[in-house]
């Protein structure tokens, strides 16, 4: 199976998310630049974290009008998958590929910590390796993070199972702590309507491997490795 | 076609949280200005625009805002001027 890691100007994860995909899931993946027209055949896209076009205006904003994001856009409407991580999700929000926004942290501080999180349904395309309800451990790196959205979509998200990661306590810690952005109804991870695009703030792609401190982030890849290679 | 200056403002939507605005009312309260109820901190954005007549301008500045200027779901916009330049 080939995965598409797209490199933006301002990408910082490109490459982290390229070592796990190969050297860890052991599938083959190809580096895809902003200006490419063509997603060379990938199977499953993934847009990296890091900082786009400086995040000039809002994160994600400029990113969104890449010529590579109007091949992505085609992918996801034919019900390819993508997967959008930290700038990544912004990305996918910006480009209405999801619903809502991601805004500024409600601390005003970049947070850069691991964080629990629950895993809400282990029904999608990217989560069928998780236990339901297990507390697993990612790192989190951003500055803008809190997912915004109106009431009506929260209440479809939840309704239609669309949440896919929350922020949780741990046993430690104090429960009014946890969310580490102010995010609405402490969402962590969403996916579409039609299940093929997940937008994340944890990075998943950089707890691959208990040497990182956790390797609560692959199952993740088996996931959709798995539901591809069917 | 004439060049207008067009002087948009962008703002958070009222209602949603703004913890930046409020860091700055807080600050201003902490300078002895206590009659500050609240503070929105958003974005003013000066494009010089050539179109036929100021109509025009505003329009393609609305469409503007619409499709990248400002986000949707989160931002309200206002075009604040439109002057001959």
């Amino acid at each position: 199976m080939k995965f598409g890691i797209v490199t933006f100007p301002g990408s910082n994860c490109d490459y982290d998310t390229f070592q796990a995909v190969v050297e860890t899931l052991g599938e083959e993946a190809v580096m895809l630049w902003h200006k490419d027209h063509d997603l060379q055949g990938s199977d499953v896209v993934i847009l990296p974290g890091g900082f786009s076009y400086g995040d000039y205006l809002r994160p994600g904003a400029i990113a969104r009008f890449s010529p590579i994001m109007q091949e992505v856009v085609q992918h996801a409407e034919r019900g390819g998958p993508v997967i959008g991580i930290c700038n990544g999700f912004q990305i996918a929000c910006e480009a209405g590929l999801l619903p809502g926004a991601l805004l500024r942290n409600a601390s005003l501080k970049f947070v850069c910590a691991p964080i629990h999180l629950h895993v809400e349904s282990n029904d999608t395309w990217f989560t069928s390796r998780y236990e339901r309800g297990r507390s697993i451990v990612l790192p989190i790196a951003h500055g803008d993070g809190r997912y915004s959205a109106d009431d009506e979509t929260l209440d479809r998200l939840e309704g239609e199972g669309q949440i896919v990661f929350r922020y949780a306590p741990s046993a430690l810690e104090a429960e009014e702590a946890y969310n580490p952005n102010g995010s609405m109804r402490d969402i962590a991870g969403i996916v579409n309507g039609a299940g093929n695009v997940l937008g994340m703030m944890p990075h998943p792609e950089r707890a691959v491997d208990a040497l990182l401190g956790s390797a609560d982030g692959l199952p993740l890849f088996e996931s959709i490795l798995q539901r591809v290679a069917v | 076609m004439s060049r207008y200056r067009v002087a948009v403002q962008v703002v958070p939507r009222r209602g949603l949280l703004d913890p930046q605005g409020k860091a700055v009312a807080d600050a201003l309260h902490t300078l002895g200005f206590g009659g500050v109820a609240a503070v929105h901190v958003g974005r003013h954005l000066v494009l010089d625009v050539d179109a036929a007549d100021e109509d025009t301008a505003r329009r393609q500045t609305r469409e503007m805002c619409e499709r990248l200027l400002a986000n949707p779901v989160t931002e309200d916009y206002e075009i604040a001027e439109v002057t001959p330049s």
